[in-house]
Formats: C-alpha cells, structure tokens, sequence
C-alpha cells in the first residue's frame, strides 16, 4: 500500500465518527457557550481534554465553579472507561514509536471502536501511520465542530436534531462485527449483560465503574473456568 | 466567575482524562507479557466485553414511561445491527440508522 492508499483508507475508515462528531462538537459549544465561555475556552477543551460526554460534563463545573478536587473525582468516575481500551490496546499500539504519545491521548470511544479490531494485517510502519491519521481525523472532525459551533452554531437551523445517533449506531456496527469474526460469544455477552445489570441496580449516572469491576470479574472468572476445564480434559487424555 | 480558577478545571480534566489513558500503558507496556497471563487474556476478550458496554452505555437515557423515550432508539439499533448483520456495509448501516432515527424522532416520535 503506498502512502496514499493508507491516508485514503484512513480517511474512510474515520467517516462514520465525522458527522456525529461535528455536530455534537457544535452542540457541546453552544452549551458552553450558554454557560458564557466563548470560542477560546471551548477550542482549548477540544483540543486539550478531547473527550466527548467529559467534555459536555465540564460546561456544568465550569459553571458550578466546583473545586478542583471535585473535579478530578468528577473526571475520573466518568472516564475510568479509558483504562479499558489501554488495556485493550497494549498490544496493538506496542511499537507505535514516535505517534505513540498521540494515539493514546486521542484514544477516545470512537476511535477505539474504529481501531480495536482493524488493520492487523498491514505492515509495521504503514500501521503506525493509520492508526495515527485515525485518530488524528477525529480529533479534526471534533475541533472543526467545536469551531463551527462557537462562531455561526447560533444561526444554525435545528433540523439536526437525532443526528447525534450516528454514534450509538457506530458501537452498534462495530459489535456486529466483532460478533460475526468470532464463534466464543461469551465475552460479548458479558459486556453487555454486566453494563445493563449495572444501569438497573445503579442508574444512569454510576452505573459504569461497577460494570466495569463486574466485567472484569466475570473475565477473569471465564478464564479461570476455562483453563480449568482445559487442564481437565489434558489430564483425562 | 474566576477565569484562573475555570482554566485550572479544564487543566485538571485534561489531566486526569489523558492519565487515564496513558495508566495502562505506563503500567504494563514494558512489561513482557507471558502467552496465557491475565494482562494478555483481558486484552484478547476486552474489545468484545467493551463495545456492549459502550451500546448500552448510549442507550443509557431510554426509559419506559412513554414509547418516544425508548422505541426511536431500539428500533433504530435493531436495524442498524440487521443491516451490519446481513450487508456488511458499516456506513450504510449508520447512514439509513442514523436517517430513520432523525425521521423519527422529529416527525413521529414527538
């Protein structure tokens, strides 16, 4: 593949986040801008924190003026899901070299789920570079929204209303995916019945740390279980 | 309201978001895994285990009180996975989800 063909392939691989990130960047600068912090803070936030649901978050603790403690504590209940997706990505991000500072700043859900089961098969250093314009692209299509949303996001009409779907539909896909490549069905399962219980027992807004602690329970209970099973049938052979 | 006291939130949500994401890599990037260790079965089965957290972290919002909050968007992730499913079209599947839904939301659903 020559240089061209990966900034290609990367450039399509990044289209389904654009929209959903353009315009949820728009709506994120006009609830900013509401709060009265105008085009420069909302870029800095964009460019600096780059994390969606956060970063709509932050307009509120911005405007409570809460503490810095609180803050943190804030930051950290709603994106430990980012320690998630470095575990996930030990591997495949190992030999990033000189992009690998960027790729992991700018792991955010969306370019997990674009890159946590794509381009294995390219060579090293054509890799590098498409993960790296990857996550490069969606930060553009994120800062480009936030831009938009500061300076003319007031004058725009609002049959936008729904678009913001395209997300959820990403994850949607991309599950899909997952579940067709494999035949062990049970790691899917658990993601999805561990975060549901946990939104029913827990609610909306702290449902995500104990799924989280179950999924990695019931993980780490399906390996002991399996390799149980394992050394049982060795030892009956 | 304190302009330094508002850039030192942004500065601390910048900072604990970005070590969050580096924490994994800090802690277990240098170490060599061995084939078959805890590290290397969680990133195997973690990927499948995250994307339905992440569906159901999307659809957290819906409710049952009224069909509006809640049949938009399963109708909708029930065709988007139908389509992925059946076609094999990733943006296909976004664009006619994404469309039905706003179609929707603005004009059935109100």
């Amino acid at each position: 593949m020559t240089r061209a063909q990966v900034v290609k392939k990367a450039f399509k691989t990044s289209l389904p986040v654009m929209a959903g990130y353009v315009v949820l960047a728009i709506g994120f600068s006009l609830l900013l801008g509401e709060k009265g912090f105008g085009f420069w803070w909302a870029l800095a936030m964009s460019v600096f924190i780059y994390a969606g649901s956060m970063q709509y978050l932050t307009t509120g603790l911005l405007a409570g003026s809460v503490s810095l403690v609180s803050a943190a504590v804030t930051t950290f209940m709603v994106n430990a899901r980012h320690l998630f997706y470095g575990v996930s990505m030990l591997e495949k991000y190992k030999d990033m070299g000189p992009f690998k500072p960027y790729i992991i700043f700018g792991l955010t859900d969306e370019t997990y789920s674009l890159l946590c089961s794509d381009a294995e098969d390219l060579p090293l250093a054509q890799r590098r570079l498409y993960y790296f314009l990857v996550s490069l692209f969606n930060q553009i299509y994120w800062v480009t929204g936030t831009v938009i949303g500061s300076v003319i996001g007031r004058f725009l009409p609002f049959a936008a209303t729904g678009i913001d779907f395209a997300l959820t539909a990403l994850f949607v896909t991309v599950f899909v995916q997952q579940w067709k490549q494999t035949d062990d069905h049970v790691p899917a399962l658990i993601g999805l019945g561990a975060t549901t219980l946990c939104l029913v027992l827990f609610g909306g807004n702290s449902f995500l740390i104990p799924a989280m602690l179950l999924i990695s329970a019931a993980l780490f209970a399906l390996k002991v279980i399996r390799s149980r099973k394992q050394q049982k049938e060795d030892a009956d052979e | 309201m304190n302009k330094l006291h508002s850039a030192l939130i942004i500065a601390v949500v910048s900072l604990v978001t970005a070590a969050l994401r580096f924490a994994p890599f800090l802690l277990f990037g240098k170490r060599r895994r061995k084939d078959g260790g805890l590290i290397s079965w969680m990133s195997a089965v973690l990927p499948f285990a995250i994307m339905g957290m992440l569906v159901v972290f999307c659809l957290k919002d819906i409710s049952f009180t009224s069909a509006a909050d809640w049949m938009p968007q399963l109708i909708c992730c029930a065709l988007v996975a139908a389509l992925q499913y059946f076609w094999d079209n990733t943006l296909l599947s976004i664009i006619c989800g994404t469309a039905v839904y706003m179609l929707l939301v603005q004009l059935v659903f109100i």
